[in-house]
């Protein structure tokens, strides 16, 4: 700033911007960046995937017989959380391995979670009928348990370890014996986390 | 023993009458029409597909979810009640209109600020227009008196310019 | 062979483009002729390259060269020719190339019309116009590309998409390509993309044009907006028809009953319009009386960002919609362009305010000025109100997590008003007078159009339903073409007095000789008619659901449609067709057979909903099918509507495109009688009588 200051020429058409100009200014700035900002959290959102790693987020799942459950008191086991839904052909491909699955290893210290996705009460009773599902099952309210693992649809599987951390996700139906491997893969893993 | 028959026979047809008229009444009030169900599924949105309206979407799915209105209008569920069982069971995102309350006010409020502040600025503006006037006369008896060949001119361009 | 020759010379149109943008650029800055001359010819190069381009696609997706991954995508054998053609932008890739080719004809088309007169505005709007088509290019060249070939790579289960050939990979020629889906095999599939693009496209020429301005420190003349004008009614107008058409296919082929949803996508489409068509009007009160400059400018910013926008959200599905294409890795980059054009053209314009600013005087508030201002803030108003509630949801996602969805009630209920104040403001803002209208003269003028609205609207309120905004919004409509019918008859008066001409002459002459000032008006009946076909579809709209057995009928309204029995067979591309036959009558008089279908598109898994439609100028009865008995084909599910004056809609839209052409005829000379100052003729002609 060692220039000499020069003063504006006389026949400008107006003086320095006003402080109310320069507030307006900076104001449509912040507009236009905070809106940049939206549409770059919306471009994330909308490529990414579901959660496949960290801590699982925790939940509490109020099944259609009225058992509960809560993730976090299940820390020690294995738990294998499935989102389905009746209406959902896939979901019907994988439901009697799931839940063969699930006898096979329920003495083992794995725990089965199924997770009705925007069901109806009627259909979903049907629908565990039908496949004889005993491991617990209940609908997912205000769809706040699918939010928080941003599922993209059903079916879709979610493995979590005995300490508690997402170890990877399967989209799609599941065939034998994949079930059967992540599960071995998940019970050689220590309690405490690495 | 024929009168003890025929009795019996009286008291069964009454007796099944009667079971008749109770289980008809027990049967609640007559299945809801579709357009009473789409009545109720136009303000709901399906929350699976995209941007669907509820009584409009084709899929396995909202056939379930208008079959479950269906059944809750039977056993006498008033609209309310309907809308907030959809909500508490799949989100706010299933109301096609959003809430004016909570955190959702703010899509309504929003645009009657936008128009006040619109109002706003346009009286600012028409009023710097007016103050930036200049003095010069524009009342048409106040201009200055036209020459011959201006007016000769002016009533050539008008005839031209319809 | 051609695939080939088409991606080296997509590739040649890409390294022109950027040339030519660098040389406009050092031109403007330079002011260097010869370097402008040399961008200019670049320029007008990448066209015929980028038709050879073009061209080849075309032929691939005509002659079926399922080599291209793209023609294996969207082209298929049992496709028409005519439609393989169309399938042009029937896919991402594709669609993207055809904007490029769309936006360097624009920009030739300028550069070979108007390079002799403007010549201190041509290089920075080649710099801008052709950073645009870079940008465009660029994507078509480096992620989205149409001539990307199919190859087996050894080892992979999964087939590779790759332009060139990865290692030791294969050629894989499909046997059959999956086809256009079955959705988009409609004329308004035909004809919407295409003059949407043209619409979205066509508004980068007048934003080159008012960037070149504050460039080159022009902005103060309005010879930006003059040499522009021309395209951007072409552009108007082309975006007009997009939503028109968009619209009529959504009516036609989805199967709701409905033409507008307010889904994003269509919003999207919704806000360059408004900003557009708000620009073409203030433009011209800035080049009359150099007016409202800032506005124009912001204005023609918010148009060309808000068509950027509308092509990001349909493309990379950021707010989720029915409409979108598949998601690609776009997404960031086309974030970053319309980041930096944003950000770039408003410092532009922030930063040249006290240039475009200049003393304005006006006489009174009651003016044709003020009409200009208030049609834009009530333009912008609504546009705000558009975008808020197309965004909400993502802000709501972001700041509490839950999803919500904003549908039709909101815009519904808050644009509806603002729509009515613009609509009243169309109706009344022709007859005002530049500088001063006096209150007495607007209520002479206004006198006849509001006796005969209180009338009409009256007589229909009488013997139909009257809801009471439907009742407003007639009443507005009636009003607005009263005021028209009575300027025309003022106009065709005054030449049969004056000149003793016939009617039907004077009509002639009064649109070949003020084609501007009635072609507007014909363009405003239009939107009228358009408004009447939304009224109609928001208050009078009747539907019903029921399921009846042959034999029975459904009931709706006066009509009644009795359900004859269903028939399945095979279409002749391969759909499998589901057919009810049921016969209409009305208050007991037989109408007409409708046979609503379903049909059933085998390889691409995808069912598609054909209505049966019967259409008159008041109504439309509308019946789709949406269950039957698939056991015994005994019983069947119809969705029927009553569509009230929706056939106005469709006939607004030609009367548009009618009026734009009258507007637009010989728009070079009739230049001249504008020069005359009308504020003074209003004066002298107040005081004559």
């Amino acid at each position: 700033m060692s220039e000499p200051v020069v003063s504006p020429p006389a026949d400008s058409v107006a003086a320095e911007p006003s402080k109310l100009a320069r507030l307006g200014r900076s104001v449509a700035y912040a507009i236009v960046l905070a809106l940049l900002g939206l549409f770059a959290f919306g471009l994330v959102q909308a490529n990414s995937g579901p959660r496949e790693a960290g801590l699982a987020p925790d939940f509490t799942l109020t099944g259609f017989d009225g058992r509960t459950v809560t993730l976090s008191q299940l820390r020690g086991q294995v738990v294998i959380v499935n989102f389905w839904a009746s209406w959902c052909p896939p979901c019907r491909e994988e439901a009697a391995y799931l839940e063969q699955t699930w006898r096979k290893y329920r003495d083992r210290g794995v725990v089965f979670i199924g997770v009705d996705w925007v069901d109806t009460d009627k259909e979903a009773r049907a629908y565990i009928e039908e496949f004889d599902i005993t491991y617990l099952n209940g609908p997912d309210l205000a769809t706040r348990i699918a939010d928080a693992y941003r599922i993209r649809g059903v079916p879709e599987t979610f493995f979590i370890d005995k300490a508690g951390a997402l170890q990877g996700v399967h989209i799609g139906p599941l065939q034998a014996p994949d079930l059967d491997d992540k599960i071995d893969e998940l019970l050689a893993l220590p309690a405490s986390a690495p | 023993m024929i009168r003890k028959l025929l009795l019996a026979l009286v008291v069964v047809l009454l007796s099944l009458a009667a079971g008749q008229a109770a289980s008809a009444q027990g049967n609640g009030p007559i299945q809801p029409t579709d357009d009473q169900v789409n009545a109720i599924a136009k303000k709901l949105y399906c929350p699976v597909c995209p941007n669907t309206p509820l009584d409009v979407c084709e899929t396995k799915a909202c056939q379930d979810w208008r079959a479950q209105i269906r059944d809750e209008l039977a056993s006498g569920w008033t609209e309310p009640q309907i809308i907030d069982y959809f909500v508490a069971q799949y989100g706010e995102r299933v109301l096609a209109e959003p809430q004016r309350k909570g955190f959702t006010s703010l899509v309504w409020l929003l645009p009657v600020l936008a128009v006040a502040l619109g109002i706003g600025v346009t009286w600012q503006v028409l009023r710097s227009w007016q103050r930036a006037r200049a003095p010069a006369v524009s009342a048409p008896t106040d201009a200055p008196p036209l020459s011959a060949a201006l007016l000769d001119r002016i009533e050539r361009e008008l005839r031209d310019l319809d | 062979m051609l695939a080939d020759l088409g991606l080296a010379s997509l590739f040649i149109a890409f390294l022109l483009s950027v040339y030519a943008t660098a040389a406009g650029a050092l031109a403007g800055a330079r002011h260097r002729e010869a370097w402008a001359e040399s961008a200019r010819n670049a320029s007008l190069l990448t066209f015929p390259l980028l038709t050879l381009s073009v061209g080849a696609l075309v032929y691939a997706l005509y002659s079926l060269d399922f080599t291209l991954a793209y023609v294996a995508d969207v082209s298929s054998q049992t496709m028409s020719p005519f439609l393989r053609v169309t399938a042009l932008w029937g896919g991402q890739q594709g669609s993207l190339l055809f904007w490029a080719w769309l936006m360097a004809s624009f920009v030739a088309a300028v550069l070979l019309r108007k390079w002799r007169r403007n010549r201190d505005l041509m290089p920075y709007f080649i710099a801008t116009s052709m950073l645009t088509t870079t940008f465009f290019i660029g994507l078509v060249v480096f992620i989205s590309n149409p001539f990307a070939r199919l190859w087996l790579v050894p080892g992979a289960d999964e087939l590779t998409t790759a332009v060139f050939q990865p290692a030791q990979a294969m050629l894989y020629a499909a046997e059959d390509g999956q086809g256009l889906n079955p959705l988009l095999r409609h004329f308004g599939m035909i004809g919407h993309p295409p003059t949407t693009y043209l619409g979205f496209t066509g508004f980068v020429i007048p934003f080159s044009f008012a960037i070149a301005a504050l460039l080159s420190g022009k902005a103060r003349d309005e010879e930006w907006i003059r040499t522009s004008r021309s395209w951007t009614l072409v552009a108007w107008i082309f975006l007009t028809i997009g939503l028109v058409l968009g619209g009529r296919w959504a009516y036609d082929v989805l199967g709701w009953g409905g033409f507008w949803g307010w889904d994003p996508v269509e919003n999207a489409m919704l806000m360059p319009w408004l900003t557009g068509t708000a620009f073409l009007h203030s433009v011209m009160i800035t080049e009359k009386r150099g007016m409202l400059k800032v506005w124009s400018v912001a204005l023609i910013i918010l148009t060309y960002s808000l068509s950027l926008f509308g092509t990001f959200i349909t493309r990379t599905g950021v707010i989720g919609s029915v409409h979108a294409f598949a998601k690609t890795a776009l997404g960031p980059v086309f974030f970053a362009f319309i980041g930096l054009t944003f950000l770039g053209s408003l410092s532009l314009l922030l930063n040249n305010l006290k240039t475009l600013r200049a003393e304005h005087e006006l006489e009174s508030v009651l003016s044709r000025e003020t009409a200009f201002l208030l049609q834009n803030t009530l333009f912008v108003g609504i546009t705000f109100a558009v975008f808020w509630g197309t965004v909400f949801p993502m802000v709501s996602e972001l700041v509490t997590g839950t999803k919500v969805t904003v549908g039709p009630p909101y815009f519904r209920a808050v644009t509806g008003p603002l729509f009515l104040a613009l609509l009243v403001l169309m109706a009344i803002a022709p007859l005002m007078a530049w500088r001063k209208q006096s209150p007495r003269g607007l209520l002479r003028s206004l006198a006849a159009p509001l006796a005969a609205s209180a009338v009409i609207s009256a007589v229909w309120g009488f013997s139909h339903r009257m809801h009471p905004a439907s009742f407003l919004a007639l009443w507005m409509v009636s009003f607005g073409s009263s005021a028209i019918a009575f300027e025309f008859w003022k106009g065709i008066r005054a030449r049969m007095q004056a000149r003793g001409e016939n009617p039907l002459k004077a009509l002639a002459t009064l649109l070949q000789r003020s084609h501007r000032r009635y072609g507007a008006m014909v363009i405003h009946l239009g939107v009228l008619m358009v408004a009447m076909g939304f009224v109609g579809d928001a208050y009078f709209k009747q539907e019903t659901h029921a399921t009846v057995s042959a034999g029975e009928s459904v009931q709706l309204g006066g009509y009644e449609l009795r359900f004859n029995g269903l028939r399945q067979y095979a279409g002749s591309d391969g759909r499998a067709i589901l057919e009810a036959s049921a016969t209409l009558a009305q208050d007991g008089r037989l109408i007409r057979e409708l046979r609503p279908r379903r049909d059933f598109f085998v390889a691409q898994d995808q069912p598609s909903t054909v209505p049966a439609v019967l259409s008159t100028p008041g109504e439309d009865v509308y019946v789709i099918l949406v269950g039957w008995d698939e056991a015994a084909m005994s019983w069947a599910t119809f969705k029927m509507y009553i569509n009230p004056l929706i056939n106005w809609a469709w006939a607004g839209g030609v009367i548009m495109v009618l009026g734009t052409l009258i507007a637009v005829w010989s728009f070079g000379e009739a230049e001249a009688s504008y020069r005359l100052r009308p504020g003074l003729v209003a004066s002298v002609v107040v005081t004559k009588e």
